[in-house]
């Protein structure tokens, strides 16, 4: 359905956009995850046929977004980075506009109440945008995106200023919406393409460093080597006794108390679970654990990993 | 197409720029008439529009400010650029919502000429050709100012561009006093538009003229769409 093959996009010497192909099918829900300036808005703007990409290629069902313009832009919805609002204008008048806009031809009032009724906007039909506050304005946006039903959805960080409320309705819609639609997501939050995708396209410095199922990089990333423990017992012999565990690379007393717990924040081998370890040596010691979590991965946590697994395939492979 | 050109129409008229624009325009040409018409005791009148070429430098500043630099800074181009429609039409079409803006001024002050026919017998001839001159000069100050709206997103530094490229355009045939070169005082007596008006003013209708004002609607229209085409594969 949307196909990228190649893609450069370069500013001078920075490059923005190198080599990057994908293909994302019908009906799929793709998450574009990166850190900021990785290259997500750039992939968005050039599918859209906002920006050119220096060479490469993008197809939206089969038609060139260069080529023929016009009939790829109709199939596609797009909801950029900064929703492109008028803010003279009501909600009812934008809507308007950008149904005319797009050249719908389906039953105006009927195809514009069903938007505002999924992005729950029916509410602020008649208001003016620049009275809306930050997360209407969002809806709008999206519901300027859905105009004309396009095939293809594209959302560039559509949860970025929205309250917490407001971002798991967002999610919902796009995991609606990928029902009938196929859709490309970004985001700088790896919750949030957890939640919504089923394949999760990783982008850093312009460059695709994992493209897989939700699954598999959940899988990949949901190996506990970090966590925080709270025990109770003896501060100091309990720090002991962690440090001397094999297959714990580093322990640390955190400042937190709870009662007589104290707080520690251990580091684990990679591919080795201490959990079930630490479990028996503690309780051996009578000193029992109040609290077991493990420490969600950052971003750059994630890429370190994944760009460590794939160079240990890569040498798998020269090897094998 | 018709849904920007709707848009724009309608944005002049809900933001008060439009009514700026009229009221200035039409408070000015009627001064400007009634000083160089009627209290001149004639009904020549040439020197009516030759000063109102003055007043639509500003007018048509204002007009064009607006158009592509907000555009830019709301980031609204992006929807623009991704709905199905041209960039020659997204540009054609805001130049017809200025257009339209400006036609409209331009019939309302032509009530100004009721009470030559109310005392005089002016000359209908002169009167019709310097309103057809007069409105061609106007579009084509309105593509200019499109076109340096184009290059910026700062409204009012369009619009300070826009007044001096005009201005300049206008009376650059003033300096052809001081210029020894013929060649280069027949260069700028062609590009002029002051010069070019001058036939209209004393009655005369001049196709070359008219040739010359559509041209530079259609090479500015044309270069604003070129800007828009080159700012995708910077």
């Amino acid at each position: 359905m949307v196909k990228i093959e190649h893609l450069v996009k370069s500013y001078g010497q920075n490059f923005a956009l190198d080599d990057v192909s994908f293909t994302v099918e019908k009906g799929e829900v793709v998450g574009l995850l990166g850190p900021n300036g990785a290259g997500k808005s750039t992939t968005m703007n050039i599918l859209t046929g906002f920006l050119s990409s220096n060479s490469g290629k993008a197809e939206i069902n089969g038609i060139d977004i260069l080529e023929h313009p016009q009939e790829a832009k109709k199939l596609v919805g797009y909801l950029p980075e900064q929703p492109p609002l008028y803010l003279e204008m009501t909600v009812e008048e934008y809507l308007n506009f950008v149904y005319d806009l797009k050249k719908c031809t389906f039953n105006r009032k009927k195809h514009l109440r069903e938007i505002c009724e999924v992005v729950r906007i029916t509410d602020v039909y008649k208001r003016v945008i620049r009275n809306l506050s930050k997360g209407y304005r969002q809806r709008v946006g999206i519901a300027q995106a859905l105009i004309g039903n396009p095939e293809v959805i594209i959302f560039d960080e559509p949860t970025v200023g929205v309250d917490p409320k407001q971002v798991i309705e967002i999610r919902n819609l796009i995991r609606t919406l990928g029902k009938e639609h196929t859709v490309i997501v970004s985001t700088h939050i790896l919750s949030e393409v957890q939640a919504t995708c089923n394949r999760i396209i990783i982008i850093n410095r312009g460059k695709i460093i994992a493209n897989e199922r939700t699954e598999e990089i959940t899988r990949t990333l949901e190996d506990v080597r970090r966590f925080k423990i709270k025990v109770a017992g003896p501060q100091t012999e309990v720090l002991e006794l962690l440090r001397g565990r094999q297959g714990i690379t580093y322990v640390e007393a955190l400042p937190e108390r709870e009662g007589d717990a104290y707080a520690f924040l251990c580091e684990s081998a990679p591919n080795t679970d201490m959990r079930k370890s630490i479990f028996y040596a503690l309780a051996d010691k009578g000193w029992p654990i109040m609290g077991l979590e493990p420490i969600g991965m950052s971003l750059e946590d994630v890429f370190i990993k994944l760009i460590d697994k794939k160079a240990e395939s890569a040498k798998r492979i020269s090897r094998g | 197409m018709l849904a920007i050109y709707k848009r724009e129409l309608r944005a002049y008229f809900v933001t008060p720029i439009g009514y700026v624009c009229l009221a200035i325009f039409l408070a000015a040409s009627g001064f400007l008439f009634s000083l160089f018409t009627l209290q001149s005791q004639t009904t020549d009148v040439g020197t009516y529009f030759t000063f109102s070429l003055f007043l639509l430098i500003i007018v048509c500043a204002l007009l064009t400010m607006r158009l592509f630099a907000e555009e830019k800074k709301l980031r609204t181009e992006q929807l623009l650029m991704t709905a199905p429609v041209s960039i020659t039409g997204m540009v054609f079409a805001k130049f017809l919502a200025a257009e339209t803006v400006f036609a409209a001024a331009v019939l309302l002050s032509s009530l100004n000429v009721i009470p030559l026919y109310l005392y005089a017998d002016p000359y209908t001839a002169q009167i019709v050709g310097n309103y057809v001159a007069f409105f061609l000069v106007g579009s084509s100050f309105i593509s200019i100012g499109i076109f340096m709206s184009s290059l910026t997103e700062n409204q009012l530094a369009a619009a300070v561009a826009t007044i001096g490229t005009l201005l300049f355009l206008l009376i650059m045939n003033f300096a052809n006093s001081y210029i020894d070169l013929y060649a280069f005082r027949f260069l700028i007596d062609w590009l002029s538009i002051y010069a070019r008006y001058q036939n209209f003013t004393q009655g005369i209708f001049d196709y070359n003229a008219l040739l010359y004002y559509a041209s530079i609607c259609f090479v500015f229209q044309f270069l604003t769409v070129r800007i828009y085409e080159k700012r995708r594969w910077a």
